[in-house]
């Protein structure tokens, strides 16, 4: 026999011999049976309908329930106007400082030893694992009228609950471990030896940060402040505490839906809410995106 | 540049990482520290480099305290064990990084930079990859391309973290002898962190060899394997045979009997008796110090490598015994040790 007929796969496929038998003989081990499969995936398809995309295709569907003017128009309100304008505010407010927080605690963590680091981790992940609502009164206790601070405020004529201060303080505060979460976890896998290397051919630390470390995070920042964007301006619970839902003023994208929501406004209602949604979506695909670019910052060899 | 240590220590946690280490590297030197895992070698080429810092002790360049200085104004090439070069930057980037950081007013201009890195490139043989990127690398590559950055700042002195423990066999004997000669180019002093006792014979100029943060023996290649001054370097170094005897008055037994050797300035006490497979002849029975049976016999290249039971104790010892008298399973055998040493304990 040849070396290339050696070389040969014998063939077991051909028609004649595929008893059932065989089939059931050669099923794939990884694999379950077709009926199981069909059942399982039916299952995952239809509850995600019911629960995601059923809502979803709700939104629009009552957004445009009398047609695209009334759309518009509920969108041009003076009121949806302020709403959305004080949500990028406070977006770009908690975004800013959680980006250049976040990157500071992560950075201490991953790159440093020091004591109270654990409580520090433990510290981060408060924000998640606190009731919004609670959140927002924590700041109610700190700067209302009775709070700690408040009489001082009061003394100097200082707004921060009912107002926007408030507003961004609740955010950053509910905000915060987005970031640090992000790079974390891809600052300890990339380890400190880049940075020696940097420092050791002569960078000073600023050189080393944004030439080095800043450079092979980048991807995992983005995604930090892609979730941190899309939480700053679906927050709900924390602003309502401390908003005072003041018309045309203190009232959020998320606050104005269940405002109007309650005053029967629907197409308004869900006018705003459709914003959010496809803000939801954006997120969505954006955060897709990145992940894929950050299992590339993540070292692969040694 | 000279480079002293005197008295680093050197602790982490409760772990002694460095126990008074004291060494002389002299100028243009090429300089291996050899041992096992958790020597303290690596802690102690960090603490050079100013990437650590000594509890106490003193680390000198030419005389001059180093310690007041950190690592930016040490001008020390260092090469980490995996490189560390920066994975969003291309071969070239890498390479120019260490011109770029400079201050304003001693950086070169663009021009002449570049004309550098090229030069660097052309001496590591990779100006080929010059776009490339670090993960577009084989091991050898990347291995080079560390070393080109690190001597494009041109350091006072090298150091190497395990330059070639990341590199499969092959490479890393041609990098071997790569290493040497561009050190005989450069002559700039290098010191190199290695647990591979053949990587360090063959390349360093002396070797250092530690052990549980000290340092054991310094020496040229030929010294430490010749003449090794601790038990610890005599069973590193090389391969030995190594036989628990008992020394007393000057004589030497092995599990009770006499053997036929003397103690030489061995203390008495329980010892261990040391023997390089090759320096344990092998002759007829009833000749010799120790009695014993060939158990297993293999042979490649110009050696047998020959199993022995021995009579004296219930060991077997390899034995490397030239091919002309070619040895078979069940032999009786005389062995005589023709060089050995006796260390206590």
């Amino acid at each position: 026999m040849s070396i290339e007929m050696s070389l040969q796969r014998p063939r077991v496929t051909s028609p004649a011999q595929s008893t059932r038998a065989a089939k059931a003989a050669r099923r794939d081990p990884r694999t379950e049976l077709r009926p199981i499969r069909i059942i399982i995936t039916t299952l995952a398809i239809a509850f995600l309908s019911i629960f995601v995309v059923l809502p979803l295709v709700v939104v629009f569907a009552e957004a445009f329930a009398k047609g695209v003017s009334a759309y518009a128009t509920a969108l041009i309100d003076p009121e949806a106007l302020s709403a959305i304008r004080l949500t990028l505010l406070v977006a770009l407010v908690s975004v800013a400082t959680n980006l250049v927080c976040g990157l500071a605690a992560a950075w201490a963590i991953a790159k440093f030893e020091f004591p109270g680091k654990t409580v520090l981790i433990t510290l981060i992940d408060l924000p998640f694992s606190v009731s919004p609502v609670i959140s927002g009164l924590v700041f109610v206790l700190l700067f209302g009228a009775q709070g700690f601070f408040g009489p001082w405020l009061q003394a100097h004529h200082l707004q921060i609950l009912f107002a926007f201060p408030g507003i961004a303080l609740a955010t950053v505060f509910v905000t915060f471990p987005f970031v640090a979460r992000a790079l974390i976890p891809l600052m300890q896998e990339q380890g400190t030896q880049e940075e020696e290397a940097a420092i050791s051919l002569g960078a000073s630390g600023l050189q080393t940060f944004f030439r080095v470390t800043l450079p092979n995070i980048k991807w995992g920042v983005l995604y930090g402040v892609l979730l941190c964007n899309a939480r700053a301006m679906g927050e709900f619970g924390a602003v309502s505490v401390v908003s005072g839902h003041v018309r045309g003023e203190t009232n959020t994208m998320p606050l104005l839906v269940e405002i109007l929501y309650n005053e029967y406004q629907m197409v308004a209602s869900f006018a705003i809410a459709s914003l959010l949604a496809m803000l939801a979506l954006i997120t969505l695909i954006a955060k897709t995106v990145l992940e894929r670019q950050l299992d590339e910052e993540v070292p692969r060899d040694h | 540049m000279t480079i002293e240590a005197r008295g680093v220590v050197k602790t982490f946690g409760t772990f002694k990482a460095l126990d008074n280490v004291d060494l002389k590297v002299a100028n243009g030197e090429l300089l291996a520290l050899l041992g096992p895992s958790g020597s303290g070698k690596t802690t102690l080429l960090r603490i050079i480099a100013g990437l650590d810092w000594p509890d106490s002790g003193e680390i000198l360049f030419d005389g001059e305290n180093a310690l007041e200085r950190g690592v930016r104004e040490r001008h020390v090439g260092f090469v980490f064990q995996h490189y560390a070069l920066f994975r969003h930057m291309t071969v070239f980037e890498n390479v120019a990084f260490g011109l770029r950081v400079k201050p304003r007013k001693i950086r070169k201009s663009e021009a002449q930079i570049r004309s550098k890195v090229s030069e660097l490139l052309d001496l590591v043989q990779l100006d080929w990859l010059a776009d490339r990127y670090p993960n577009q690398l084989s091991g050898g590559q990347r291995q080079r391309v560390a070393l080109a950055r690190a001597l494009a700042i041109e350091p006072r002195i090298l150091l190497l973290d395990e330059p070639f423990g990341a590199l499969d066999a092959k490479v890393r004997k041609e990098l071997r002898q790569w290493l040497r000669s561009l050190h005989n180019d450069l002559n700039v002093t290098s010191i190199f962190v290695t647990h591979d006792q053949e990587e360090a014979l063959e390349v360093a100029h002396r070797v250092v060899v530690m052990d549980k943060g000290r340092i054991e023996q310094v020496g040229a290649p030929t010294e430490v394997y010749d003449n090794p001054a601790t038990a610890f370097v005599h069973g590193f170094i090389g391969e030995s045979i190594t036989l628990p005897v008992e020394v007393s008055a000057g004589h030497v037994a092995l599990n009770g009997r006499p053997l036929d050797i003397t103690a030489e300035d061995a203390a008495s006490g329980a010892s261990t008796l040391f023997v390089r497979r090759h320096d344990m002849l092998i002759g007829p029975a009833g000749s010799g110090s120790l009695q014993g049976a060939v158990t297993h016999v293999r042979s490649f290249g110009p050696v047998q490598r020959a199993e022995v039971a021995l009579a004296e104790g219930p060991t077997t010892i390899e034995i490397d015994a030239p091919r002309d008298r070619e040895l078979k399973v069940g032999d009786l055998v005389g062995l005589k040790p023709r060089r050995y040493r006796i260390f206590a304990g």
